[in-house]
Formats: C-alpha cells, sequence, structure tokens
C-alpha cells in the first residue's frame, strides 16, 4: 500500500470528532473534483454573456463577444483534466463513452460534452470567424496562411448570401446553445443534488445554484480578461461596455445569493435529521471557506461595491479599480462555492454523528500544485486562441 | 482344466467381471452436482442484535477471506458499539478500529443500554451505486448480492459516494471500487460467508429468501425485522432483530 496515503489517512483517524463509518475517512473527491466544476462553470457563464449580444442584442457588451467564445472553448478543452486525472483507472475512461450505463449521471458527460463542444461551440466559432479566416489567409504569408485557411476548412465563398448564411446559422445555433450551456452546467449541479444519501448535496436547487454561480463567475472572468487585455494592447476600455457587463454581474450575484439564501433558510426551516451535523459543520470546518470566503469576501463585499459605485457618481478610473476588487473577490468566493459543496459534501459522516478533514496534498496528482496547473491551462490555451483567432483584428472588408 | 471347462467359466467371469467392474465404478463416483442456478436463490442476512458480544472475528475472517487491507481505513464489514448514557447522550465508536488499544470496558454507571451493530453492505434490491455507476462495474447479481468487477471500474468514486452506509470503500491496491460480496465466491458453492461461518454466537444469519427452509426466512418469521435508512428506498437485505433506533 502506498506509504504517503497509509500516514495520511493514520492522521486523519486522530483528527476524526464524533463518529464516522471506517470507511469514510478516506476523502474521495479532492480538490481536483473542486477544480472541475469551477471551470465548466466559467465556460457556461462565459459562453452566456457571448448569447447576450447574439440573441437578445445587447450591443454594448459586444467588444467581449469573441473574447467571451474563445475563453469558453480554452476553459472546456481543460475541463475534462482534472476528472482524468481523478480517476483510479485514467486508462479506462473511455468506457464511458463506450458503453455507458444509462441510469448513471456521470456517464451522461461524454454526451453533453461533446454535444456542447461540437455542436455549439467550435461550430459558433467557425461561422464567426470564416469570413475573416478567408480574408485573413489571402492577406498574411505562411505559415499562418495555411493555418487560417485550414481552420476555415479550406471555404472560400464570402459573397453576401454565404455571410448571410453565417449570421443566420450563428443566430440558431446560440439560441440552442443557451440551453446546451444550462444543460452542460446544470448536469454537474445534478451529479451532485442528486445524491441522496448525502444531505448536504441532495438539493433539487443544486443544478439552478451551479447555473447560476456559473454566469456569475463567467462574467467575472471575462470582465477580468477584457480589462487586463485591452490596456495590453494600448487600447482603451470601453467603459459603456464594463459598466454593462457590471450590472449583470450585479443582478446575477443578487439572483444567486437568493437562492442560496432559499436553500438555506429551506434546510433551517425544514430542520431535517442532518440538521444537526451541518450547522456543526458550517461553524466549525466551514467557518472559513463558507461564511468567511464565500458569503462574506466573495457575495456582500461585491455587491456593496458595485451598490456603491452605483449610487455614488464614481470617476472612471475609481470604477475600473472597484470593479477589479470585484470580480477578484468574485472569483474567490465562487471558488470557494465549489470547495464547500464538493469537500464539505464529504466532511461529515453519514451517520450524522462525526466530522472528518480534508488534508490536501501538495506535490501528488491530487494536490495542490496538480490544481494550480489546471487553473493555469485554460489562460494558455486562451493565449494560443488569441494568437491564432485574434478576436480584436479588423479583417477588411 | 482342460478346455472346454475353460471356456465354460470365461462365457460366466467375462459378463460378471464386467457388472462388478460398473458397480465399483458407480461407488467410487459422486453423483453429478446439480449446476448452481443463480435464478433459484434470492440472498440476504440476518442479524440478531442482541446475539452479539463484539468480538471482531467476523471482521477478522472477512478480511483474510477477500484480502481486504489491514489498514483501519478499508472494511467489507465492521462492527459498531453503540453506548447511550443516562442523560441519553449517544457515544459510537468502531470496534478495534485502533489494532493494540483495545481495552476493557468497565461497568459505568451512567450506562443506560450499550449494544453492538454489525454492519456490511446492505445488497440493497434498489441500490444507488449501480444506478449511478457510469460504466456499468457493479451490478445486482440474478440471486441478490450487489458486485463489483475491479476489471471494469474506472476509479471514479461515485458510488462510494451514492452509497449511504459507508460500505464501499477504494481498494488501494487496485485503485478499483471494493465492499463486501456476500462472499459470493462461498456462496455458489454452497457454502456460508467467512463472517456468519466464524461468529460463535450465531448473531449472523445468511440464508436464501426463495427457500421457505431457510434459516434467514425462519429468522424474518420469529423475529421483529427493521433495516437501516428504510426512508431512503434503497430496500436493504441485510435485516436487522433488535435494532436500535439510535443506529444510522
Amino acid at each position: 500500500m502506498n506509504e504517503g496515503l497509509r500516514e495520511r489517512l493514520g492522521e486523519m483517524l486522530e483528527q476524526v470528532t464524533g463518529f464516522i463509518y471506517p470507511n469514510e475517512i478516506e476523502i474521495h473527491w479532492s480538490i481536483l473534483i473542486v477544480v472541475y466544476p469551477y471551470l465548466t462553470g466559467l465556460v457556461a457563464g462565459a459562453f452566456i454573456l457571448a448569447s447576450l449580444v447574439k440573441v437578445f442584442n445587447v450591443e454594448e457588451v459586444r467588444p467581449t463577444y469573441r473574447l467571451s467564445l474563445l475563453t469558453a472553448l480554452a476553459f472546456l478543452l481543460i475541463a475534462p483534466l482534472p476528472l482524468q486525472l481523478h480517476l483510479g483507472h485514467p486508462l479506462r475512461s473511455y468506457e464511458i463513452f463506450l458503453t455507458p450505463n444509462l441510469t448513471s449521471a456521470m456517464a451522461m458527460f461524454g454526451f453533453v460534452y461533446a454535444w456542447y463542444l461540437m455542436g455549439v461551440l467550435v461550430l459558433e466559432l467557425w461561422f464567426e470567424y470564416r469570413r475573416d479566416l478567408i480574408v485573413w489567409s489571402r492577406e498574411e504569408g505562411f505559415p499562418m496562411s495555411l493555418v487560417h485557411r485550414a481552420l476555415s476548412l479550406f471555404s472560400a465563398d464570402t459573397s453576401d448570401a454565404a455571410l448571410a448564411f453565417d449570421r443566420k446559422a450563428i443566430q440558431l445555433i446560440t439560441v440552442i446553445g443557451i440551453p446546451s450551456a444550462f444543460l452542460l452546467h446544470g448536469y454537474v449541479g445534478f451529479i451532485f443534488g442528486s445524491v441522496k444519501a448525502n444531505p448536504w448535496w441532495a438539493s433539487v436547487l443544486m443544478p439552478i445554484v451551479f447555473l447560476m454561480s456559473a454566469i456569475v463567475s463567467g462574467i467575472a472572468l471575462v470582465m477580468f480578461l477584457y480589462m487586463v487585455l485591452t490596456p495590453l494592447r494600448g487600447e482603451p476600455i470601453d467603459m459603456r461596455c464594463l459598466d454593462k457587463l457590471a450590472s449583470y454581474l450585479f443582478y446575477a450575484v443578487i439572483v444567486d445569493f437568493s437562492l442560496e439564501a432559499l436553500d438555506f433558510i429551506h434546510r433551517l426551516y425544514q430542520s431535517e435529521e442532518s440538521i444537526h451535523i451541518l450547522g456543526t459543520l458550517i461553524a466549525s470546518k466551514l467557518f472559513m471557506s463558507l461564511l468567511v470566503i464565500q458569503i462574506f469576501l466573495g457575495m456582500l463585499v461585491p455587491v456593496g461595491i458595485m451598490i456603491a459605485v452605483r449610487l455614488f457618481s464614481v470617476t472612471a478610473e475609481l470604477r475600473k479599480l472597484f470593479y477589479f476588487t470585484a470580480i477578484i473577490l468574485i472569483q474567490l468566493g465562487i471558488f470557494a462555492t465549489r470547495w464547500n459543496v464538493v469537500i464539505g459534501g464529504q466532511l461529515f459522516s453519514k451517520s450524522f454523528r462525526g466530522l472528518t478533514t480534508y488534508k490536501m496534498e501538495v506535490a501528488g496528482i491530487e494536490g495542490l500544485i496538480t490544481a494550480l496547473v489546471l487553473m493555469a491551462l485554460p489562460f494558455l490555451v486562451l493565449l494560443v486562441l488569441l494568437k491564432v483567432l485574434p478576436p480584436w483584428r479588423k479583417a477588411a472588408a | 482344466m482342460d478346455k472346454r471347462e475353460f471356456l465354460k467359466s470365461l462365457i460366466v467371469f467375462i459378463p460378471a467381471g464386467g457388472i462388478i467392474a460398473s458397480l465399483a465404478k458407480q461407488a467410487g463416483a459422486k453423483a453429478p452436482a446439480p449446476a448452481y442456478q443463480a435464478k433459484n436463490h434470492y440472498y440476504g442476512m440476518g442479524i440478531e442484535i442482541d446475539k452479539c458480544i463484539g468480538c471482531n472475528r467476523c471482521v477478522e475472517a472477512c478480511k483474510l477471506e477477500n484480502d481486504v487491507p489491514d489498514e483501519p481505513f478499508y472494511f467489507r464489514t465492521w462492527v459498531e458499539r453503540y453506548t447511550i448514557k443516562k442523560d441519553r447522550t449517544v457515544v459510537v465508536e468502531t470496534v478495534g478500529l485502533r489494532k493494540g488499544k483495545r481495552k476493557e470496558i468497565v461497568e459505568q454507571e451512567d450506562v443506560l443500554r450499550s449494544f453492538f451493530v454489525p454492519k456490511l453492505c446492505n445488497h440493497c434490491a434498489n441500490p444507488p451505486c449501480v444506478q449511478v455507476c457510469p460504466v456499468d462495474a457493479t451490478w445486482s447479481t440474478e440471486d441478490g448480492a450487489v458486485i463489483v468487477d475491479k476489471n471494469r471500474c474506472i476509479g471514479c468514486r461515485y458510488c462510494i459516494q451514492a452509497c449511504p452506509y459507508g460500505a464501499r470503500y477504494l481498494h488501494p491496491k487496485t485503485k478499483t471500487a471494493d465492499k463486501c460480496t456476500f462472499c459470493y465466491h462461498r456462496v455458489v458453492r454452497g457454502l456460508l460467508p467467512a463472517c456468519v461461518e466464524v461468529c460463535p454466537t450465531q448473531a449472523r444469519i445468511f440464508g436464501d429468501l426463495k427457500s421457505q427452509a431457510s434459516r434467514l426466512v425462519r429468522f424474518e418469521r420469529m423475529n421483529k425485522i427493521h433495516v437501516l435508512k428504510p426512508d431512503l428506498n434503497t430496500q436493504p437485505k441485510v435485516y436487522y432483530a433488535g435494532l436500535d433506533g439510535e443506529v444510522r
């Protein structure tokens, strides 16, 4: 047996308070499973932001349209990696696609993921960039001309009829894409929400809470990227766009907060058998990550900041600073949300009589470093995507 | 002996020898055992709380029989000790979890009642672990056991999360989910599960719910029966007699 594991579990044995079933000492879903819903949430949120432009014609946020799509793609490409690394037998993961158990929520992963990647995101990006790719490939030299021609799948039609078809296709894909994005992340919520054995997870609100927090984190991420990348390109930040993004973010946070409050009040009022152990869990093991980081720093403070910005006429420079602070705090809060769901749900015994501890590895495959690398990777992918498919580059008419 | 006599006795000897030989053959060979038919059985286990003395022999036998790792984090079966004090506080612990630290329990005045509860996989008729497995690596057999195929399990651990009883663990060597099988390899040979075999007080009763002559059916007839967490509709097939309301 792995000595490190034996030692770690042995230490945890000493940390148990009350009674837990003996097999519950090992925390089975580690930090990697925290990273997974965090990443897919960013995908769904970024895509829904992009669809505001195409479906609801919100012109102010157009400068972030392509950036949102590319962000969604970059994060979607990395999203399955934490799952893969977490498996006891990563080389058998293809079984989920080949011989899925149709009653398993997890087995649907392959279909939902493949549909969203191929049926929605890549397709929309292709129609959006097709004309530009053709024009670019004519303007530039080898090798980028070849790359862009290949990406356009060697299409060459830039007639008005073809462009009109592109626009129509994008419209249709976005309309299909919104429920698909809801499905992608709502489904992640369902994986947890449908576990009746675990009262911390088992809630019909779970998919909806996941979805709203996804929208919050996605908008905050695109705002962050827009605020960082625009000055780097030497361009001014479009404050109309930023204000509009901030107002959407504000409403999304309010809805998210209300839903979580509803879930909380509902549990408290129903006061089922599990309420005592969950209360102890919140007051002890999750005090920092739930009450301080998720609710206070990740929700109340940013909402306060955004209310302050709305109430007092603040200069553009100061607004940027406030927004930037708020979105960093929101990202922290949403990560804490994922942590509290995934790790929090495993810290109490299903006997409802005791608590255990999660001791995170640092260097192991399920450790902190892997998690940090996995969260940095999407940004690297995005960097490549921004080089190959620059969202700002204007193609000659 | 002349030629005529020799041929005469040969006529008698040859058929007689044949008969004797075939009789001997039949006597030596066992009657062919009827092949095991899963559809004729449906297994469950009965546990009589008041008979369990907490000796932990079942746990040790299970670990030996099924290659369950020796460390106190992996169990296919375990025994819990409940102590309910006079102020109604409940203390629960797993018997023998800390090896070498087991000490004599002295009679305490403040104890209202105390008892042991053997636990194992409930082999639910409506098993949440089977429902969630993404690759069908765990399933219910026709004769009522919930089994894991370690050559198919991908180690995602969703089943461990879905089990309300904490009956599953991830085997540190195979990196796949592992759990009680009712000693399926023994049962299909007509043997009892190891834990039942070694129990000195017959607190564990294994049997076939389809056979009226089964000890389990008799156990069900003679006792008031309860199962663990019935509200979750998992329909356990481990039946407890004399189960206390404090047990989860």
